[in-house]
């Protein structure tokens, strides 16, 4: 296997998103994260939809497809099943997968094809000029809604939770060393892989998630999750994440006589999505936001599903051409 | 019943099963179907059944009909009125009393012609004791009743009971035509293999109606229809959604290529993917996808990744995908979309037939974005047509779009089973490793560009929908390319002339009237223009399956002509193409929008007129 570097990934296209927007650093995130996979540079299919997010596959030196809006998952699933030893990523918005392109993104989960997706949340518009999104607060006043908005947002992990999605990660574009270990780590995963990037538009939402990424707090507004490790975060990790009755709740280590072993322990292999979901929503001020790995359990994916049914078939049928097909049952001689 | 009587030999005659939806008529019409077939008889055969899986019982809305044309000489429509009616309830007689022939046999199920069932069909009195039927041979058969009696011993539930009485039917109509009855028992038997019960009930049936017309004596003979002399060789019958099915993965295997298929159900295009579905043995890919847009576009990510992909639909589902087709257009990516098409607009009338989404084929996408449309003509040459779609789609790295329509698709008839080694060789044009590889590159002659397919190595790069710069593929927003790169797809789909077969007429090269057709009505006006030149009327017929690009001679071709009507099942759309192609020639129209195929009596009757 050659030795593969981010520059192997760096295409010769002029990056044209806007200073300082938050993709830039997911995309330095997945060139470097790629040659980490010990697959060869040739296997690795970027699709997109339409928005900002989805000029990635031109940036990245890979087989990549720019498609239309919303309908992404729907070509990587034709890809994947044409070709399953592609390692085959999607990259899309909040408008492009939960809008438009909504029905194609839980029908992608429930499926379980093996890929990937990245789900670059900014909560707005941005390609279209900031009108607001399907994942925008409610009451936000954009061009579009100028009267502040009366929509209620989606929430992405319990839309995906709720399609039966087997990895759930979350990320923010100010931590590259987590997106590139996730990266990784989704790639590895065998099923649809969901990492929704909490990502910063300069333009027309500047900030939005700086409640969770504010360099002064952001310890005590994320919380990391490592499967098989207790949930504790803060500056002076001594705050942790139990469980009081059928509600979540902050404590601190030390305090009122909470104790290290009363802190939940993250276990992100549990079928019972419950608890994921539960912490999925956390929202500062009153909880940490819950970053890393939510939720991973093994499944079946659609596309081993399908190529075994055709082994099979393959295997045990008396016919394997056509001619055989058409010659078969009742025919006639002339 | 003269017992002894010879039975009388016919050249051609058409039946028709017509009762309720449930009552299992297109198993009748299919059964009767496959044993004429086997007979060597030439046939054409039409399904038309309501949208409605359980239209309301007894109505006239809920009235599914299978007609069927048998004969010993050529066959080509499945024939405009019936010789013989067989009408489970009054329902089904009042919906097809002004389609039999006069003189024709109708057989009632006697035991359908209560007051209620009357009632529900809209007569105010039975119309087998008004006279109104005068003019035909009615047989009155109590079919429930003896369906009922035969089966009284078994273990069958009265539902299994009353839903053999088609059997019955068939029985009768089978004894009048002479047909063994073996190959509907071999293929009962297969079917209720693990139903023995279910078998043996359809069976006894079966020879009960037969048993019932040979003792009546209601019948003055019974008939033959000898085999037809069909060319020599090995024939199966097939349906037009089938022969597309098969067309298909011919061309997968002739082109080593995976056949993928992304589709959603519709009506009357799902039998192409029921059928596809079945062959996984053969390595078909199927997928259902979530919506029809899903399945253009999963079809165009395989075909990126190498494999044949294609898509079928009806024409609610051809419109959503238009977007997705523009990117397949623009991209320059193999793809193959069948639209058989139904009576719209919207919804319409989905179990219909029609070829009103010409023009939404030709044009029914954003931007300049020519697409190659093929049609097809008769049943069994669906499976050429896919053929051909395929071998132009990879060969030109271009989508095609082939029409059919409900017609052609739910209609059968024998197909002169081919070889595939004697099919056209189909060679993908596909960059390997090493070549320094320019996505948007073109081959000189058919400025088609190469494919690279990802997993090859160092042939990495990016398409989309965004235009694209000449040569390198980089996205480009420059005017002039952007002109340039719209000819040139343009100017491709032209070239694919250069390899197609000159257009051929039917008649004489200078006959005072040319009707021309394209697709699916090639049955009914090949029949009328035959007709009228035995006549010794100076009519000549052309039908397109090119649509475009139009065959090179077709300007040549239409000015051998003074008078030209052009036929089709809409208000004009290829008229209209024509017009536009070929300025300063006059078409004059003849169109029907009734979700029904012509009728070769109307064409007929509207030819001589124009001769006159």
């Amino acid at each position: 296997m050659e030795n593969l570097t981010k520059k192997d990934f760096t295409s010769d296209q002029e990056i044209r998103w806007c200073p300082g927007c938050g993709d830039y650093a997911i995309l330095n995130s997945m060139q470097k994260a790629l040659p980490n996979l010990g697959r060869k540079k040739e296997e690795f299919v970027f699709i997109s939809g339409i928005g900002c997010s989805s000029r990635f596959p031109y940036y990245m030196n890979t087989y990549g497809f720019h498609s239309i809006h919303g309908r992404a998952p729907a070509f990587a699933t034709g890809i994947k099943l044409a070709n399953p030893n592609l390692s085959v990523w999607q990259i899309t918005g909040d408008g492009d997968a939960l809008a438009i392109g909504g029905n194609h993104f839980i029908h992608a989960l429930r499926r379980n094809i093996d890929i990937n997706i990245l789900l670059f949340n900014n909560e707005i518009y941005g390609l279209t000029k900031g009108q607001f999104s399907p994942t925008s607060q409610k009451g936000i006043k954009t061009k579009s809604n100028p009267h502040g908005t009366t929509d209620t947002p989606f929430s992405p992990s319990d839309l995906a939770i709720g399609s039966q999605s087997s990895f759930f990660a979350r990320v923010v574009d100010t931590n590259p060393r987590l997106m590139q270990s996730i990266f990784v780590e989704a790639e590895q995963h065998r099923g649809t892989s969901l990492i929704e990037i909490l990502q910063n538009c300069v333009i027309f939402n500047d900030k939005t998630f700086d409640a969770i990424t504010g360099k002064d707090f952001k310890k005590d507004a994320q919380l990391i999750l490592e499967d098989g490790k207790p949930m504790i975060f803060g500056s002076e990790m001594n705050k942790g994440i139990t469980l009081n009755g059928l509600k979540l709740e902050v404590v601190t280590i030390g305090e009122n006589g909470v104790k290290e072993e009363d802190v939940l322990v993250h276990d992100a292999k549990e079928e019972d999505p419950t608890l994921h979901s539960m912490l999925a929503r956390m929202q500062p001020p009153e909880f940490p936001a819950a970053l890393g790995i939510i939720r991973s359990v093994k499944r079946k994916t659609f596309d081993s599903g399908v190529l075994s049914q055709i082994e099979h078939e393959k295997e045990n049928s008396k016919f394997k051409t056509i001619d055989e097909i058409i010659n078969s049952g009742d025919t006639w001689e002339v | 019943m003269k017992k002894n009587t010879e039975p009388i030999d016919l050249e051609k005659v058409v039946i028709k099963f017509a009762g309720d939806s449930g009552d299992g008529m297109q198993f009748s019409g299919n059964q009767f179907t496959n044993t004429s077939a086997l007979l060597g008889n030439d046939l054409s055969t039409f399904p038309d059944y309501p949208a409605e899986i359980r239209a309301p019982q007894g109505t006239i809305a809920g009235v599914s009909g299978f007609q069927i044309h048998i004969g010993s000489i050529h066959i080509n429509t499945p024939g405009d009125i019936a010789d013989v009616l067989v009408a489970m309830n009054p329902a089904a007689l009042k919906s097809n009393r002004k389609s039999i022939k006069k003189g024709g046999i109708i057989i009632v199920n006697i035991d359908s012609f209560t007051k209620k069932d009357l009632e529900k069909a809209g007569y105010d009195n039975s119309p087998l004791s008004d006279n109104s039927l005068d003019e035909f041979q009615v047989i009155e058969a109590p079919i429930s009743k003896l369906t009922r009696e035969s089966l009284k011993d078994s273990k069958l539930s009265s539902k299994s009971i009353s839903q053999s009485k088609n059997m019955f039917a068939l029985g009768i109509v089978y004894w009048m035509f002479n047909r063994p009855m073996t190959p509907t028992e071999n293929f009962i038997n297969k079917k209720f293999s693990e139903k023995s019960e279910i078998a043996k009930g359809n069976i006894k049936v079966l020879h009960t109606g037969y048993n019932f017309a040979n003792t009546i004596e209601a019948f003055s003979s019974s008939y033959t229809v000898k085999s037809a002399k069909l060319e020599k060789g090995r024939y199966r019958n097939v349906m037009g959604n089938q022969a597309i099915a098969w067309g298909f993965i011919a061309a997968s295997e002739k082109s080593g290529k995976e056949l993928f298929l992304g589709s959603y159900p519709i009506t009357p295009a799902s039998d192409i993917l029921h059928e596809l579905a079945k062959y996984k043995n053969l390595g078909v890919k199927t997928f259902q996808a979530e919506d029809e847009i899903a399945g253009i576009c999963s079809a165009i990510g395989a075909s990126f990744a190498g494999n044949l992909g294609i898509t079928t639909t009806s024409g609610p589902g051809f419109s959503l995908k238009g977007e997705a087709l523009g990117l397949a257009i623009m991209t320059e990516l193999p793809l193959v979309v069948v639209d058989v098409q139904r009576g719209g607009p919207s919804t319409g009338l989905p179990t219909k037939t029609e070829q009103s989404d010409l023009m939404q084929a030709l044009y029914g996408r954003n931007g300049e974005s020519p697409a190659v449309v093929i049609a097809c003509s008769t049943p069994s040459n669906c499976f050429d047509w896919s053929f051909m779609a395929s071998k132009i789609t990879l060969e030109y790295n271009t989508p095609v779009i082939l029409l059919s329509d409900g017609y052609l698709g739910n209609g059968s008839e024998p197909w002169k089973i081919k070889t595939i080694k004697d099919m056209p060789d189909i060679t993908p044009l596909i960059a390997k490793e090493g070549e320094n590889y320019q996505p948007y590159l073109r081959d000189k002659k058919t400025l088609a560009r190469k494919l690279a397919i990802p997993g090859t190595k160092g042939l990495e790069h990016r398409l989309g929908g965004l235009e694209k710069e000449d040569i390198s593929g980089n996205v480009s927003y420059d005017s002039e390319n952007h002109e340039k790169m719209c000819n040139i797809r343009s100017e491709k789909i032209k070239k694919i002339s250069e390899i197609i077969p000159i257009q051929e007429v039917y008649g004489k090269t200078n006959a005072d009237l040319l009707v021309i057709g394209w697709g699916g009505t090639y049955g009914s006006l090949y029949s009328s223009v035959d007709n009228l030149i035995n006549e010794g009327k100076s009519i000549a017929l052309t039908q397109f399956n090119y649509i475009h690009p139009l065959p090179k001679n077709t300007l040549e071709l239409l000015n051998r002509y003074k008078k030209i009507v052009v036929c089709e099942l809409n208000s004009g759309q290829f008229a209209n193409y024509l017009r536009m192609n070929f300025q300063g020639i006059i078409f004059e129209q003849y169109n029907k929008l009734q979700g029904l195929p012509f009728t070769t009596l109307e064409l007929e009757s509207h030819f001589k007129t124009l001769l006159d």
